[in-house]
């Protein structure tokens, strides 16, 4: 059951704008949070309100209006990383998890060329472990650190149900293992995987931990320590925040270890013409005239969000959730992708209508004004291993209702009569 | 934009039809590929013996209706046209699903093709009634230097 009552429901539909628009003439029905989800006006509005009234630069300047952004910008970082369970100085902004995700590996790359610090090098025949359900985001950044440093992808395979266990992990950690980097839930599959075991496993053989965590923020608690592992990277876009802005957190230890990536001004002590002294983490990693007003978005975004109660959206997105996979799993001829039983999931689901190309379905699922996502959702290796090309996935939000659930799964009901397959 | 507009019976048709279904060995096939949906398809235009004339379009992919539709769609209505002839079939082709609604396709000049009309009306389905065209253009390209 929600927890949400309908009156409940209602003001946090109110709450986003874009849930009154019309598409194809039916009120739109919007089962694509898990790409981006839709933003609440109060953060909008704060955000404009922010740049038209208190637009200057962060950290320069001795005026006012300077000094008042520095102190908000301050502010916004210290209530996100409160938000997740991090130290304010553990959370580096970047533009989005990919971009954190590549800082990581790009990191590693300038300690291997170099040889230190020793953590973060990576020599020919080292070993990076993914999942087999990793979004692009979490494979392709240490597909090219591999290939630059000879070092090798080692796969984690998965059920076919798409259950990752820490035993499968297990099965691919050897004594080369330098990185460990999985999904907490995967983009396509739904289903929350045992990230502690795992980063418990990946750091016991001496490997760096990556979390990517964006299917798991905002649609329940994230607590990043929780995790145990060394890295967490999620975006603002997944958590009804602006688009632009993702976080990277990191252990205070690794991140003092981390060396810079990108340089310039803002994360500097003293600077010669032939070398410079840097600032600790956060600024280290973060050059240049930073993300003012989406990070002020952000911050306000998630205070909306924890108004509503991050506990009491995740359990609702789960109750919504198994009403969603109930109902599309009950239409003949749509075969789920994901159906491990005994895993806990999050309010999303994929699935393949026989004998109808995704895209079609998503053009007819759109007619009914129900935005559903299609194709590979950046995961072509795990359609691959699912052994179709690709798929169409319905997720949830806070402000999804049963309404939503009914009209989606009406509407996939009459996709293969329409083309001509029934 | 109706939805019946982008899926005319007839194109619902062809999906299931696919004229010119099937590749022989030989000759010269371009591949495609859609990175935004995974689609893919190959086709080989076949020649007649002076050259002149497409003999046949071969085919195989997979992907949505409108990308399977359009390859069935070109291989009804232009086998047997000149090289020349199709170019600028194509061109007219290409220009119409580009219009963004604003061109339609001439039932007398394209037949059966012109249901197609209503593809460029959905920007984002251009791409898939485009892909078999791309493709044969491309087979053409590679035919035309192997005999240089």
């Amino acid at each position: 059951m929600s927890p949400f009552t309908p009156e409940q429901s209602a003001a946090i539909r109110a709450e986003f704008p874009e849930l009154s628009e019309t598409v194809s003439g039916h009120p739109l029905v919007y089962l694509d949070t898990a790409a981006t989800s839709l933003r609440p006006r109060v953060s909008v509005d704060l955000e404009a309100e922010f740049a038209l009234r208190h637009t200057a630069a962060v950290y320069r300047g001795a005026h006012s209006l300077a000094a008042e952004a520095t102190e908000a910008y301050d502010d916004a970082r210290a209530s996100i990383a409160a938000f997740v369970g991090a130290r304010p100085h553990q959370l580096v902004f970047t533009s989005n998890a990919t971009e954190s995700i590549n800082l990581i590996a790009l990191a590693m790359r300038l300690a291997s060329a170099v040889g230190s610090p020793a953590r973060f090098t990576l020599a020919a025949g080292d070993e990076i472990v993914v999942s087999e359900a990793e979004h692009h985001a979490n494979l392709i950044p240490w597909q090219e650190l591999a290939r630059q440093t000879g070092a090798v992808i080692r796969v984690a395979p998965i059920t076919d149900g798409g259950e990752l266990t820490a035993d499968a992990v297990k099965s691919v950690l050897t004594s080369r293992t330098r990185v460990v980097a999985v999904t907490a839930v995967s983009n396509v599959l739904g289903i929350v995987n045992p990230v502690r075991a795992i980063a418990d496993l990946g750091r016991a053989t001496g490997a760096l931990v990556v979390v990517d965590a964006c299917q798991s923020a905002a649609h329940g608690r994230l607590d990043v320590e929780t995790y145990g592992a060394d890295f967490v990277v999620f975006s603002a876009h997944k958590m009804y925040g602006p688009t632009g802005i993702g976080a990277l957190w990191g252990t205070s230890d690794v991140l003092a270890e981390m060396p810079v990536v990108l340089t310039g001004g803002s994360m500097i002590t003293r600077v010669d013409y032939d070398s410079s002294d840097y600032l600790p983490a956060p600024a280290k990693f973060e050059p240049g005239t930073p993300r003012l007003t989406q990070a002020i978005g952000w911050a306000e975004t998630l205070r909306y969000v924890d108004s509503v109660g991050v506990d009491a959206i995740a359990e609702h997105e789960e109750a919504l959730g198994k009403e969603l996979f109930a109902g599309v799993a009950a239409i003949p001829n749509v075969r789920i992708v994901g159906t491990a039983e005994g895993v806990r999931r999050v309010g999303l689901v994929s699935f393949a209508v026989e004998g109808v190309h995704p895209h079609d379905v998503g053009q007819y699922l759109d007619s009914r004004g129900i935005a559903a996502r299609v194709g590979h959702h950046c995961a072509q290796p795990l359609h691959k291993r699912l052994g179709i090309d690709s798929s169409t996935r319905f997720s949830l939000g806070m402000y999804s209702t049963v309404d939503d659930v009914a009209l989606a799964v009406a509407a996939l009901s009459d996709v293969r009569k329409y083309f001509g397959e029934d | 934009m109706e939805l019946d507009d982008l899926y005319q019976q007839i194109i619902l048709d062809h999906n299931k039809r696919r004229v010119g279904y099937g590749l022989q060995p030989g000759g010269f096939p371009s591949h495609q590929y859609n990175p935004t949906c995974g689609d893919e398809l190959t086709l080989t235009v076949r020649l007649s013996e002076d050259g002149s004339t497409i003999a046949a379009f071969e085919w195989e992919g997979k992907g949505c209706s409108i990308s399977q539709a359009s390859a069935s769609l070109m291989a009804s209505e232009a086998t047997g046209m000149s090289i020349i002839e199709f170019e600028s079939f194509a061109n007219g082709f290409r220009d119409a699903m580009r219009s963004r609604g604003t061109i339609s396709l001439s039932e007398d000049e394209y037949g059966d093709l012109a249901a197609l009309s209503g593809v460029s009306k959905f920007v984002a389905r251009v791409k898939c009634a485009m892909l078999a065209w791309v493709a044969a253009e491309d087979s053409l390209i590679l035919t035309r230097e192997s005999l240089n």
